[in-house]
């Protein structure tokens, strides 16, 4: 299988604005991520996660150690437009990120800079608006939209590039439930039915359950690393990293400690739902 | 109980007269009690932000009226100001309004319009940062070296330092990890308990305003669709979905385990009863 990202023990640090002393973010991070995964990556703010996420198409670049992504050397100038158009990046505010007064034209900036001829950018744009499933508002000026859909529409803008990894910070943190089950369910088919890597970064541990895999970072460092139902039932861990577990976890975590012996790892309302009942049915 | 806030047959259309003529609001009716929390839930777009700017005179109605005691806050220029005092307005994302060159000059920005004294305003200052959960070594400080968490606690520290009646949250949490979040709402209930003061709160998280609120207002398409306290909203599962709300996780769990046939509530909306009703079901069952 290939590696969507070899990160080979990572060096970084910041320099504060007024005190000019570095501050470290990593000494030495390793991680793999293989294409076509789903990974959600957690952690409490200031934890790394998006400096993390800023390496993956050279926004930033590493200190020591290298970060290659599908084989591609961060710091290789060569490449720069290459890196940037195999790995997409969405972030959070979607009033930020939109360039146009047309949808359309909005999705088609980042092909039409790339030097894509006309009659394939159309392709593109009109692909990438069915995949998000916004196609019927391509004519709709963006700022008209919800959250929910302006997000989509930043989505399809990264997908016209035809990346091979999308890598979003905390694309649903302005969202209402609705609009964020709309990005969430966006994000799986393009996992699942068009093979794109993806790369989620969130607070939101409902999100975190629906991905393969689930990074937890504390410090720069990775801290637990498994499939969704490896990475929850470890409580204490998460708590004291300053994260939450899923209130189903929770409520089977706390049930456990008055003497029940529940699995920790019914992560979905429907697993945790037939545990209890099965407990409690006679 | 008197009513804080009057909210009178309240409605504001944008852009009047131009082809972009939007009702943001429409027909709005409903009180908000003296020291009660209500938390106000609704689809983006829904016009909960609109509203909030109607509740210190920040926007001007279109139609209706906004009452505070009993009097209209647009009756005359004097009381206009005076609602924007009494009534604290915090925005999304507040951070990005920080300006001034330290934490302590930033958060005694509204006591020092309000032409109070320098004793006066140092006494509030360290009060609102206290409630806040602001460091008291980071005072004197710039407030762009602060980390994002904790700009956004100097800027409910400054709304706070105004000691307003009524404090309106615009999404506080967002963006926060969760023992952020958690630790902010536990900033913003003992705040509310020590000085009595009434809270409005605007969340996207079902699960916030299910632990916190009194009573919720939900809007949709910019009307009130309902308004009651969380187990009668709640209870409504079906028509939040369908006006692309939620319950919190504990709700859609409680509702399945009921349609699987168990005895319990199926509007529960807060762990603690959940584990309550739990363990009572398992004590039940071990003694039958």
């Amino acid at each position: 299988m290939t590696h969507a990202v070899i990160a080979d023990n990572v060096h970084f640090s910041y320099t504060s604005q007024t005190e000019n002393v570095p501050i470290p973010v990593f000494d030495g991070l390793n991680l793999t991520v293989e294409e076509g995964s789903f990974v959600a990556v957690l952690g409490r703010n200031g934890c790394g996660k998006s400096t993390l996420a800023k390496h993956l198409n050279a926004i930033v670049l590493p200190e020591g150690g290298s970060v290659r992504v599908f084989g591609m050397d961060t710091t290789d100038e060569q490449q720069l437009l290459d890196i940037r158009r195999t790995v997409g990046m969405v972030f959070q505010n979607p009033d930020n990120q939109m360039v146009a007064n047309v949808v359309e034209e909005d999705v088609a900036f980042a092909p039409e800079n790339l030097g894509v001829p006309s009659a394939e950018i159309r392709k593109r744009v009109d692909d990438a608006l069915k995949a998000v499933g916004m196609y019927e508002y391509r004519t709709h000026a963006p700022h008209l939209l919800s959250g929910g859909q302006k997000q989509r529409i930043a989505i399809a803008g990264v997908i016209a590039m035809q990346p091979r990894c999308i890598v979003l910070d905390e694309p649903t943190a302005m969202l209402d439930p609705h609009g964020r089950e709309e990005v969430l369910r966006t994000i799986e088919d393009l996992n699942k039915n068009h093979g794109i890597t993806v790369i989620l970064i969130t607070h939101h541990m409902t999100e975190a359950i629906r991905a393969d895999r689930v990074l937890v970072m504390e410090k720069g460092n990775i801290i637990a690393d498994g499939t969704p139902k490896e990475v929850f039932p470890q409580v204490e861990l998460l708590k004291q990293a300053g994260l939450d577990v899923p209130v189903t976890t929770q409520l089977l975590f706390e049930l456990n400690k008055s003497g029940c012996n529940l699995p920790l790892d019914a992560l979905s309302t429907e697993e945790c739902a037939q545990a209890l009942y099965d407990l409690l049915k006679a | 109980m008197a009513a804080t806030i009057e909210v009178r047959d309240l409605s504001h259309t944008y852009s009047v007269g131009t082809p972009f003529q939007h009702d943001a609001i429409r027909h709005l009716n409903f009180t908000i009690e003296k020291g009660e929390f209500l938390g106000i839930i609704g689809h983006t777009g829904s016009g909960k932000s609109t509203l909030i700017q109607h509740l210190n005179g920040l926007l001007k109605p279109t139609s209706g009226d906004v009452l505070l005691e009993g009097e209209s806050i647009w009756k005359d220029k004097q009381t206009t100001r005076s609602a924007r005092f009494r009534v604290g307005l915090v925005f999304q994302y507040p951070e990005y309004q920080l300006f001034e060159e330290t934490v302590y000059k930033d958060i005694s920005f509204g006591p020092k319009n309000m032409g109070l004294d320098a004793e006066e305003i140092r006494r509030r200052v360290l009060r609102a940062a206290s409630f806040a959960g602001v460091d008291p070594n980071v005072l004197d400080k710039s407030p762009f070296d602060l980390s994002g968490g904790q700009k956004r606690r100097v800027a409910i520290a400054g709304v706070i330092a105004m000691e307003p009646e009524i404090v309106i949250f615009d999404e506080p949490t967002a963006g926060l990890d969760p023992a952020g979040c958690a630790s902010l709402l536990e900033n913003i209930r003992s705040y509310r308990e020590a000085t009595g003061a009434t809270v409005v709160m605007i969340s996207h998280s079902m699960d916030d305003v299910a632990a916190l609120a009194d009573r919720l207002l939900v809007l949709n398409d910019g009307a009130m669709e309902m308004l009651g306290t969380p187990s009668q909203i709640f209870a409504q599962a079906e028509r939040l979905r369908e006006i692309g709300l939620s319950v919190p996780q504990v709700t859609s769990l409680f509702i399945r385990l009921h349609e699987l046939g168990l005895n319990v509530d199926p509007a529960t909306y807060t762990q603690a009863s959940a584990l309550q009703q739990l363990l009572s079901f398992k004590g039940g069952a071990a003694h039958a």
